[in-house]
């Protein structure tokens, strides 16, 4: 399982560095994205709030559509309860950790000993991991100026592609609401403000019926 | 205060609060296969309308060929389940070559 843990951490790395070096080149603060990774620690969140900062969006919009990202962390740390421990400060402290990374880890075991160790090995591991490389890529993105020019702007859609594939795989209902407000986001992106559009693409959502809800 | 760490603390803040759900409600209170449906369902389509509109557009325009190029190279590789680190790389680095080619 470390070594699962391990690899895991890596690839976080590998976006964690790329999350700090595109805030910084998009004109943030260093101290912004090193901050929002300690505080917020939700790589997804974090990318599309940075985005929409750096968009020019505005900092209302920007923080909205981290929360509606992260409505799924509540259903996630409902998942997870159980792992983190009994007493108080282990889940006050915890919940901080709950991520999609270490739902998964834990929702792969059922034996509560294994859930425990895999939760807190991944939760700690993953943090460690998220904050050093974001800091690490904010410093070098205030170094290197331009990182279009390595191609670092591709890395946050092909990031959450890779996030959102398995969902995709998973259910028919969800590909075609996801396809329709996608189709919105991209046309309504000329004349809309920047966050706007992606809020507008929940209207895909209804092509969700409970009948038509095909797995 | 700067408005931008008020966003940074406000998306903290309620993250956390959500995170909170699951050792409060512990035991308590079940969520409604439906709703739990939907939540993930709406995550899905947020995650999928910025990737698409991150890929496609800068500003209120067209980014241009490299970087949607480079997002298709990363999303195939995803498809055939390389792994996470891999598929970021691969993405950065044929936008960053197709831009050294001079495509904008």
């Amino acid at each position: 399982m470390v070594r699962d843990v391990a690899l895991v951490c890596l690839a976080d790395a590998v976006v964690g560095v790329s999350f700090g070096a595109v805030a910084v080149a998009g004109g943030l603060p260093v101290w912004l994205p090193v901050l929002m990774s300690l505080v917020v620690f939700a790589g997804s969140a974090q990318f599309s709030a940075v985005g929409i900062l750096v968009a020019g969006g505005g900092p209302v919009a920007a923080a909205a559509t981290g929360l509606l990202l992260n409505t799924r962390t509540a259903a996630f740390s409902l998942a997870v309860a159980d792992a983190l421990g009994r007493s108080w400060p282990a889940r006050l402290v915890g919940a901080h950790l709950v991520t999609d990374e270490t739902a998964a880890f834990v929702l792969a075991r059922t034996d509560p000993e294994q859930r425990r160790t895999a939760f807190w090995v991944a939760g700690v591991g993953l943090f460690a991991a998220w904050n050093v490389s974001v800091l690490g890529g904010a410093l070098a993105g205030a170094a290197l100026g331009d990182t279009d020019r390595f191609g670092l702007d591709a890395a946050f859609p092909a990031v959450l592609l890779a996030l959102v594939l398995p969902a995709l795989r998973e259910s028919r209902g969800v590909r075609r609401a996801a396809a329709a407000g996608g189709a919105v986001a991209v046309a309504a992106t000329p004349f809309l403000p920047s966050g706007a559009p992606v809020l507008l693409a929940l209207a895909g959502l209804s092509l969700l019926s409970s009948r038509r809800w095909s797995r | 205060m700067n408005a931008q760490l008020v966003a940074v603390l406000a998306l903290a803040v309620g993250t956390y609060a959500f995170r909170l759900a699951g050792p409060v409600l512990q035991g308590r209170v079940e969520l409604p296969d439906r709703i739990r449906e939907l939540l993930g369902a709406g995550a899905t389509v947020l995650l999928v309308a910025l990737l698409a509109t991150g890929a496609l557009t800068a500003g209120h325009e067209f980014a241009g060929w490299a970087r949607p190029a480079g997002v298709v190279v990363g999303g195939v590789l995803a498809w055939r389940r390389a792994p996470f680190a891999v598929v970021v790389v691969a993405a950065a680095a044929v936008t960053g070559l197709l831009r050294l080619a001079g495509l904008p």
